[in-house]
C-alpha cells in the first residue's frame, strides 16, 4: 500500500499560486560550541524573519498534508505555514494556538524529527520543512508582541463549573487552557514555588529559557486560569477535600513522574552522587549557577560521570560542563544507536566536549572520606532484542574497568511519586504506581481525570499536552452531564 | 506571600517565628515539617512545626541562626512576609499506644520535641521529657514543657547552669535501665541522636529519631534527602522524617549534611559583607 504517496502529492495550482522554493533546508543559527559550553544562554538562536519566510516557502502546501498526522495534537501545519508564506504572522499564530498553547516551548523541545517532520513529503530526501523551527519562530513572534496584540485564545461563556488542576507541567497547563475555552473556571495547584513542571525544573535554561516558559504560562493567566503555587495535593489538600470542602466539580491530575530512580549499587549515597532531578533542580529551578547571588549551592565537580542515555542525561552532562567540569563522561550500557535522547541533543553534547563511554554498566560507586572517587563498571555487549525492541546489553567482563570522577549523576529515569495516590485510596494505579485511565483520561474515581507522565511514565512534552487536552474535552462532557 | 504574624527571640541564636498559612495549619501534625523560601533568590529549607493553630490559621517553627538563610530569617519580623511556605510534609510522628515514653530534645530539636510530647500525652501515653542544651541561656521552651501534663521534665546542660550537668544520654540510660520506659524518641543534632540510639539499643528500648537531611523540594522529587535505614535507601522527606533509630546509618547522614559546608561559609561571608545590621 502506498497510501502516503497517493495522498501527499502537492496541491494542484490554485490562485494565488504558491511556488515552493527549491532551496535547501534553512540551517538553525547556533552559538559556537566552545563559547556556549561556558554559559547558560540559549544554544540555538532561532531564525530571523527572512530565514523563517525562506523556510516556510519550501513547504509544498500538499493537498493532503501528512505532517499533521505526525503531530500528537494535530496542529494544522499546512495552514500555519501557508499564513506565514502570506506574511500574516498573527493569523499563523492563531492557527498554532488553536491546538497548542505553548508553541515557543514546543518549537524548542519537541522531537519533530520523529513526529511531523518525519511525515513531511520532503523528508524522503532528508530535507523536510523545518516545522519545529517555524513553530518556534511564530511562538517567539507572539511573545515579542505587546500584550494586546498577542494571541490569547478566546474564553468560553462561564459554565459555573470549577475545575482543579494538579500540577503546572505541560499536561496541567494544556488541560487548564482548554477548560477555560469551554468556559469552566480553573485553578492550578502546583507544589513547587514556580510553574512549568519539568519545563522549569528539568530542562535547562540553555535549551529552554525560563522567561519563555513563564511568558507562555502568563498567557494562560491572561485567559483567567488561577495559579496557586506552594500547594501539595495529597498534603495541603487531598483530592477528596478539593471536591468536597473546596467546592471543585472535577479534578485533573497532571503531577508528572517525578520520583528519581537509582541503580541500587554500593556507594550511591556518597557525597557527590546526584539524581539528575536534584542536580537539574538545583541548577534550573534554584539557579545554583548564580550562587552565591542565588542561595542554593551545587557541588561543581571537575570530573563528572553521567549515567544514562536519554535527554535527561544529555541535559545533565551539558549542565555539568557549563558549571566548569573539565571532563564529563556519559556512561551508557548500550550503544549510541539505542540512546533514547534526541539526535540533536547528542550532537550538541558531543560538540560541547562530552565524552561518550558506551557499553558500560556501573556496578559500584567508590569513595573516600564520604566523597565519590570513581565508578567501577562492567563492559557490556549487545545481545538479543528485549521487550523494548532494543538489543539488550549483556555483561562480557565483570567489574573490569573504572572511571575516575568526583561527581556521579544518575539519569536513570523516574517513577510515579506515591505522595498523592497514598491519600486517594480509590484511585486505581498500575503495578508500577501510575494512574490508570481510559482513553479520555478518566480515572477510576468519578470526576477525576489524569494525564501526562503520571499515566504514561516519562514521555514527552507534547504527549503530556495532548493528554491534558483530551482530558479537558472529556471533562467538559462530564461536567455538562453532571449539570443535568 | 506568607505574612509573618509572630517573631520572638528565644535565646542568643534561637528564634521562633509564626506565619499565617491557614491551609497548612488545618493539616499540620506533630513531627511534620514545612519548606520555606524567603525570597526570589532564596534556597528552600525544611523546618519542623513547633506549634500551629487551625482555628487562627497560623503555624510556628523555631530555628537556630547558623547560615545565611537563617541569619536573614532572624532579621524578619511581624509585617514582613515569606515568599513561599509549603506543607505539611513528611509522615506525622507515630504517637498512639506507645505506653511509657521518653522524648529527648537537643538544641533546636527541642522545638520539635514539644509538639511531639504534647501529641503523645494527648494520645494517652506517659511521657518523660529530657531536654539538652549547652547552657541555661540556650535552653528553650521550658515553660511550655512544664505546662504539659507530663510525668517529668529533665533538663541537662553541658555546664550545669541549669538542671543536671550531663549529656541527655545519662538520664535516658537511667530510664532504660530502671525499666521506666517502653519507648523513646530522640530529636536533635545527628550526633546526639546517634548516641541516644547507642544507649537505647544496648538496653533494648526502641528509639525513633527525626532525621534532618539536606532537602531541596521536600516532596520526593530529588533524592537529596537520601538516608540509609536498615541497609535500604529512604527519602527523608517522604518516607520520614521519623525512622527507627536503631537502623539508621548516622555516619552517612552526618557526612551528607556536610556536602555544602564550604558553600555555606561563602554565602554567609558574602551576606555579612552586604548586611551591616549586625556584627
Ligand atoms: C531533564 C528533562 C529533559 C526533558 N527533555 C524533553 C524534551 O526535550 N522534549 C520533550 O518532549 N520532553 C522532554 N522531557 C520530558 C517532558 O518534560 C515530560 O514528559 C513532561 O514535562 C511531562 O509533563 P507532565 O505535565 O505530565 O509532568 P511534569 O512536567 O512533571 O509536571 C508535573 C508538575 O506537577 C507538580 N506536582 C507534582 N506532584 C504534585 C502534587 N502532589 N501537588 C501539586 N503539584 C504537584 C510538579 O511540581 C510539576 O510541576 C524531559 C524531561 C526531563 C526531566
Ligand atoms: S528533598 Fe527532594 S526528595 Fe526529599
Amino acid at each position: 500500500m502506498s497510501l502516503v504517496d497517493d495522498t501527499a502529492t502537492p496541491a494542484p495550482a490554485e490562485k494565488p499560486r504558491h511556488r515552493p522554493a527549491r532551496i535547501p533546508r534553512t540551517p538553525m543559527p547556533e552559538r559556537d560550541a566552545a563559547v556556549r559550553a561556558k554559559d547558560f544562554e540559549e544554544v540555538t538562536l532561532g531564525y530571523t524573519e527572512e530565514m523563517a519566510r525562506a523556510e516556510a516557502s519550501r513547504c509544498l502546501q500538499c493537498k493532503n498534508p501528512t505532517c499533521i498526522e505526525g503531530c500528537p495534537v494535530n496542529i494544522d501545519i499546512k495552514s500555519f505555514i501557508g499564513k506565514m508564506i502570506g506574511g500574516d504572522y498573527h493569523a499563523a499564530v492563531a492557527v498554532l494556538k488553536e491546538k497548542n498553547a505553548l508553541p515557543a516551548v514546543c518549537g524548542r523541545v519537541c522531537p519533530q524529527e520523529e513526529q511531523c517532520e518525519s511525515r513531511c513529503v520532503l523528508a524522503k530526501k532528508g530535507e523536510s520543512v523545518a516545522i519545529g523551527r517555524l513553530e518556534r519562530w511564530l511562538g517567539d513572534f507572539d511573545l515579542a508582541c505587546e500584550l494586546e496584540h498577542r494571541c490569547v485564545p478566546e474564553v468560553g461563556e462561564d459554565s459555573g463549573k470549577r475545575v482543579a488542576v494538579v500540577g503546572s507541567g505541560p499536561a496541567g497547563l494544556a488541560c487548564a487552557g482548554e477548560l477555560r475555552r469551554f468556559g469552566h473556571s480553573v485553578t492550578i495547584f502546583e507544589s513547587l514555588h514556580a510553574t512549568g513542571g519539568v519545563l522549569t525544573y528539568g530542562i535547562p535554561e540553555f535549551r529552554l529559557p525560563k522567561h519563555i516558559v513563564q511568558a507562555e504560562v502568563g498567557l494562560l493567566e491572561e485567559m483567567g486560569v488561577e495559579i496557586r503555587c506552594d500547594v501539595v495535593i495529597g498534603a495541603t489538600y487531598t483530592i477528596d477535600e478539593l471536591m468536597t470542602e473546596e467546592g471543585f466539580d472535577a479534578v485533573f491530575v497532571g503531577n508528572g513522574a517525578g520520583l528519581p530512580m537509582f541503580l541500587g549499587i554500593p556507594g550511591e549515597n556518597l557525597n557527590g552522587v546526584y539524581s539528575a532531578n536534584e542536580f537539574l533542580t538545583r541548577v534550573n529551578l534554584m539557579r545554583a549557577y548564580e550562587f552565591p547571588k542565588a542561595d542554593t549551592p551545587v557541588w561543581r565537580g571537575r570530573k563528572v560521570a553521567v549515567v544514562g542515555g536519554g535527554n535527561v542525561a544529555m541535559d545533565a552532562a551539558r549542565t555539568a560542563k557549563r558549571l566548569g567540569a573539565e571532563e564529563v563522561f556519559l556512561v551508557y550500557r548500550r550503544t549510541e544507536e539505542e540512546m533514547p535522547a534526541r539526535k540533536e541533543e547528542v550532537h550538541h553534547a558531543r560538540e560541547e566536549g562530552v565524552e561518550f563511554k558506551m557499553l558500560c554498566s556501573p556496578v559500584e560507586v567508590t569513595g573516600k572520606d564520604g566523597w565519590v572517587t570513581g565508578i567501577v563498571a562492567n563492559t557490556m555487549e549487545l545481545g538479543e532484542p528485549d521487550a523494548s525492541g532494543r538489543r539488550a546489553p549483556v555483561c562480557v567482563m565483570g567489574a573490569d574497568f573504572t572511571i575516575d570522577c568526583d561527581t556521579v549523576i544518575m539519569a536513570l529515569g523516574t517513577r510515579a511519586n506515591p505522595l498523592l495516590p497514598k491519600t486517594t485510596p480509590d484511585l486505581e494505579l498500575s503495578k508500577r504506581g501510575y494512574i490508570v485511565t481510559d482513553e479520555d483520561g478518566a480515572t477510576s474515581k468519578p470526576g477525576v481525570y489524569a494525564g501526562g507522565d503520571i499515566v504514561t511514565g516519562s514521555a514527552t512534552v507534547i504527549l503530556a499536552m495532548g493528554a491534558g487536552k483530551r482530558a479537558a474535552r472529556a471533562m467538559d462532557e462530564w461536567l455538562k452531564g453532571a449539570a443535568r | 506571600m506568607f505574612p509573618i504574624v509572630h517573631a520572638r527571640q528565644l535565646s542568643d541564636a534561637v528564634f521562633e517565628m509564626g506565619v499565617h498559612a491557614p491551609a497548612i495549619a488545618r493539616k499540620a501534625q506533630a513531627g511534620q515539617f514545612l519548606m520555606l523560601r524567603i525570597d526570589e533568590d532564596g534556597e528552600r529549607i525544611p523546618l519542623t512545626f513547633s506549634d500551629w493553630s487551625a482555628d487562627e490559621g497560623w503555624i510556628r517553627f523555631i530555628f537556630m541562626r547558623v547560615g545565611k538563610t537563617t541569619h536573614q530569617l532572624s532579621h524578619l519580623g511581624v509585617g514582613d512576609s515569606l515568599a513561599d511556605v509549603v506543607g505539611p510534609l513528611g509522615v506525622p510522628t507515630h504517637v498512639e499506644g506507645l505506653g511509657r515514653v521518653a522524648v529527648v530534645g537537643g538544641g533546636v530539636g527541642t522545638a520539635v520535641a514539644y509538639p511531639v510530647a504534647r501529641a503523645m500525652v494527648a494520645a494517652g501515653n506517659e511521657v518523660t521529657v529530657i531536654v539538652g542544651a549547652r547552657n541555661a541561656d540556650l535552653l528553650i521552651l521550658e515553660d511550655e514543657f512544664r505546662a504539659l501534663p507530663i510525668k517529668e521534665l529533665i533538663i541537662c546542660t553541658d555546664d550545669g547552669s541549669a538542671g543536671r550537668k550531663d549529656l541527655v544520654t545519662a538520664p535516658l540510660k537511667e530510664l532504660c535501665e530502671s525499666g521506666a520506659i517502653d519507648h523513646s524518641m530522640a530529636i536533635g543534632p545527628a550526633i546526639m541522636m546517634k548516641f541516644c540510639v547507642a544507649t537505647t539499643k544496648e538496653l533494648g528500648v526502641p528509639c525513633v529519631v527525626s532525621l534532618n537531611p539536606i532537602m531541596v523540594d521536600g516532596t520526593g522529587m530529588c533524592g537529596a534527602c537520601r538516608c540509609s535505614v536498615g541497609g535500604e535507601t529512604k527519602f527523608g522527606c517522604v518516607d520520614g522524617p521519623d525512622f527507627d533509630g536503631h537502623q539508621v546509618d548516622f555516619e552517612e547522614l552526618m557526612s551528607r549534611q556536610r556536602v555544602y559546608n564550604d558553600d555555606e561559609r561563602l554565602a554567609d561571608a558574602e551576606y555579612h559583607k552586604e548586611c551591616s545590621c549586625h556584627s
